[in-house]
């Protein structure tokens, strides 16, 4: 499977996670949504950094643009492969599903 | 090594550098339940883990040598294994960081009616 078909199923399986799993239905709530509106503002800085620079490069074959870094366009925002924001949205909405259902089995609902 | 190995680094301080601040500020109390966070990294990071090094393995992405640190564990630098460490983390403190003000800002007004507190 390419980078992009991985970030598809990523982001259904976190869905599926929060939805009818864990059944902490995040992605129904306004306060869920505000914090990932903070974190993909900053997941394009700190992201843009990591492609932009060329700390991690990827393969041409793996996504849907080619190796050329640009700024926006050719598959790619703030230099970084789009299939990223996917990878980030998958893996915050994970780490809040998992925090929440941890917290509600514990009784310790509030941080 | 030289400045820009520590490149990658930088941009995991700068995540912590930004949302560490938010326990004080909102009096978060998710330090105080270390075995929660715990688990929350090791059941979140771990199936992202496993995909990265997958990823790595097969060639999806590879890592600069000359703007990480030198040590690779299965491929992958520390930083990226730290990166799941650190990345729960600056999510689940925004995320009560978030309901931390909402919470305060309900308190601030009368109850609607109806509004269950």
């Amino acid at each position: 499977m390419t980078y992009t078909a991985i970030a598809v199923v990523g982001v259904l399986a976190a869905v599926a996670l929060d939805l009818w799993v864990a059944r902490t239905r995040l992605t129904t709530t306004g306060a869920w949504w505000a914090a990932y509106g903070i974190i993909v503002f900053f997941q394009l800085l700190t992201n843009g950094w990591l492609t932009g620079r060329g700390i991690v490069r990827y393969a041409p074959d793996a996504i849907i643009g080619t190796e050329r870094v640009t700024f926006v366009g050719d598959g790619r925002l703030v230099y970084a492969p789009v299939e990223d924001l996917a990878f980030g949205f998958a893996l915050v909405l994970t780490s809040c599903s998992v925090w929440v259902w941890l917290g509600r089995r514990s009784g310790e609902e509030e941080a | 090594m030289s400045l820009p190995h520590w490149s990658y680094v930088a941009m995991l301080a700068f995540c912590l550098a930004g949302t560490l601040p938010l326990i004080p500020a909102f009096r978060l109390r998710v330090l105080q339940q270390p075995r929660r966070l715990l688990l929350t990294i090791l059941a979140a990071g771990a199936p992202f883990l496993a995909w990265d090094l997958h990823a790595t393995e097969v060639g999806h992405w590879r890592f600069d040598e000359a703007q990480t640190l030198p040590w690779r564990v299965g491929g992958l630098p520390l930083e990226e294994i730290a990166f799941f460490v650190v990345i729960p983390l600056v999510a689940v403190l925004t995320y009560e960081a978030v309901r931390a003000v909402r919470r305060r800002d309900r308190a601030d007004r009368p109850p609607q009616r109806g509004e269950v507190r």
